[in-house]
């Protein structure tokens, strides 16, 4: 250390010039400059997030404010004539939200059970063709969201899925499969990514001491991905929640039947009601922050064990 | 006794060319040789994890060049000790048995069993995080002897440790080796710790054994 720092700083020494305050002044101030260029260009995304959702519960407020000022009973109307207490009171969004609930919970679920066998075999086998699966299972997501659904429509025209299509097509069935499609797919990119990142030699320890392929990964692998495990479904959750393209053709919007969240605020906006569908946007906020936040503080209670 | 006949092992640029040793029953072979001589390919194909090109390996007697590594019936221990993270020690002491079918009094009785040879009595609550370095390698060989292995292979698990920790697990090593009679493959860099260990020394280079001895032959 000291060496290095008279080498430095002797006059002429090996063509190294002198270290002055003011080279020390500008790469303290290209760094500095370096920080804030990142901190800015993420900032404005950040920004833009937090305010459009600012902007929703402004204009909530707003809209209450307005109600609680006609009022004769400020405070009660505040309570039970806000746009979202209204919108909680409506059946149909009522059921909305219930049928949005399960939809999600089935269609991550689904995903989930899908998306880890294989994520599995791309990430820990070579096989003929896997190039060509890997790039088949990006296609939901590359794929316009309303192409999906007609795919979808589409191939119930045939049989064997004719077979069912009475029972699936325009009804309750189609939502969980619509939203299934497109979320199944981030599911497995994010399990893949997940055994990816875990030892491969701590199977082979267990399939040397005796294990099977099956108990290797139902002891060994499978408790590891835990954590990739609930980000999968916390994706494929959020992912149908917000999915609405491939519903509206596959299962339509149907009051009472096939309406999830996301086509409530299609519906509402289509009749002009404004306030109900910001009221279920914020719900659904509510909703994909919640969930996130679950699978948070689960994941970091699993690490802290 | 682990016998290797005339094993070829081809892995894209690597080859491995007519490797033939033999460890006899309760003995400690040591494997030496440079890094990329092919130590660990050698251990990896006698445990069952890589396919040879040619040749055979017997187990105590028994061909299991073909057989599926979970029926060879193999200690192993790798290098950084590979502990299952979610695992505490004494389930990873129970690994091997609960996978078996071991009735659980069996394993209970093993499991304190091993966990006072191995001196990690206090440390069976333990995930592999809260561990050290000396104390996950313990772990790794109680894992290792669990199902009490005819044949125990250890690729390089000292390489990590410092002198004195690797000082006192090779004595214990050598203790437990003493205490079990389990025929051992040691892959190492270190003469210090083939002298401890080895009563059979395997020098690779370029993909061969080029020096066999064994200390009774020197004596």
């Amino acid at each position: 250390m000291t060496d290095s720092v008279s080498f430095r700083d002797t006059p002429g020494s090996g063509g190294q010039k002198n270290t002055t305050d003011q080279d020390v002044g500008n790469i303290v101030l290209s760094n500095r400059l370096f920080y804030v260029c990142m901190i800015v260009i993420g900032g404005t995304y950040v920004l833009l997030i937090v305010c459009m959702l600012l902007a929703d519960a402004w204009y909530v407020v707003e809209k209450t404010a307005v109600t609680a000022a006609a009022s004769a009973d400020p405070w009660q109307s505040m309570l039970s004539a806000n746009p979202i207490s209204v919108a909680l009171a409506d059946p149909k969004i009522q059921y909305s939200i219930r049928l949005s609930l399960l939809s999600c919970t089935l269609s991550a679920v689904l995903s989930v059970i899908v998306a880890v066998p294989i994520g599995y075999l791309l990430s820990r086998h070579a096989f003929p063709g896997k190039r060509l699966l890997d790039a088949v299972l990006d296609i939901p997501i590359v794929l316009p969201p309303l192409v999906v659904g007609l795919s979808l429509l589409i191939l119930f025209q045939f049989r064997p899925f004719a077979y069912v299509a009475r029972d699936v097509v325009y009804q309750m069935p189609a939502v969980v499969l619509a939203q299934f499609s497109v979320a199944c797919a981030f599911a497995v990119r994010t399990m893949k990514s997940t055994f990816d990142h875990i030892d491969p030699r701590c199977e082979q320890v267990a399939v040397a001491l005796g294990s099977s392929r099956a108990q290797a990964f139902g002891w060994v692998v499978l408790p590891e991905a835990n954590q990739g495990v609930m980000t999968a479904f916390t994706l494929a959750w959020a992912r149908s929640l917000g999915e609405f393209g491939p519903l509206l053709i596959f299962a339509g919007a149907t009051r009472m039947k096939t309406e999830v969240l996301s086509t409530t605020v299609f519906l509402e906006m289509n009749i002009g009601n404004i306030e109900a569908a910001v009221a279920v946007s914020l719900i659904m906020v509510a909703a994909a922050v919640t969930v996130l936040i679950i699978t948070r503080v689960w994941g970091a209670r699993d690490a802290l064990l | 006794m682990i016998q290797l006949e005339k094993i070829c092992i081809q892995s894209g640029a690597f080859r491995l060319t007519d490797v033939s040793f033999c460890v006899p029953a309760g003995g400690c072979g040591v494997l030496m040789g440079r890094t990329g001589s092919g130590k660990t390919t050698i251990l990896e194909c006698i445990i069952g994890l890589r396919q040879v090109s040619s040749g055979s390996i017997q187990i105590c007697g028994r061909d299991v060049t073909r057989l599926n590594p979970a029926l060879r019936g193999i200690g192993y221990v790798p290098q950084d000790g590979a502990l299952f993270s979610k695992m505490k020690v004494r389930d990873h002491l129970a690994f091997a048995l609960r996978i078996r079918g071991t009735p659980k009094k069996q394993i209970i009785e093993r499991v304190d069993e091993l966990s006072i040879l191995l001196g990690i009595t206090d440390l069976l609550y333990r995930t592999p995080a809260a561990l050290s370095g000396g104390e996950a390698q313990r772990v790794s060989l109680g894992r290792a002897l669990s199902f009490r292995p005819k044949v125990l292979c250890l690729d390089e698990p000292l390489s990590a440790l410092d002198s004195e920790t690797r000082h006192q697990m090779c004595e214990l090593l050598d203790t437990v080796r003493q205490q079990t009679q389990v025929t051992t493959l040691y892959v190492t860099h270190s003469p210090q710790e083939a002298e401890i260990l080895g009563d059979h020394l395997l020098r690779l280079e370029d993909g061969r054994v080029v020096e066999q001895k064994s200390h009774s032959t020197e004596q």
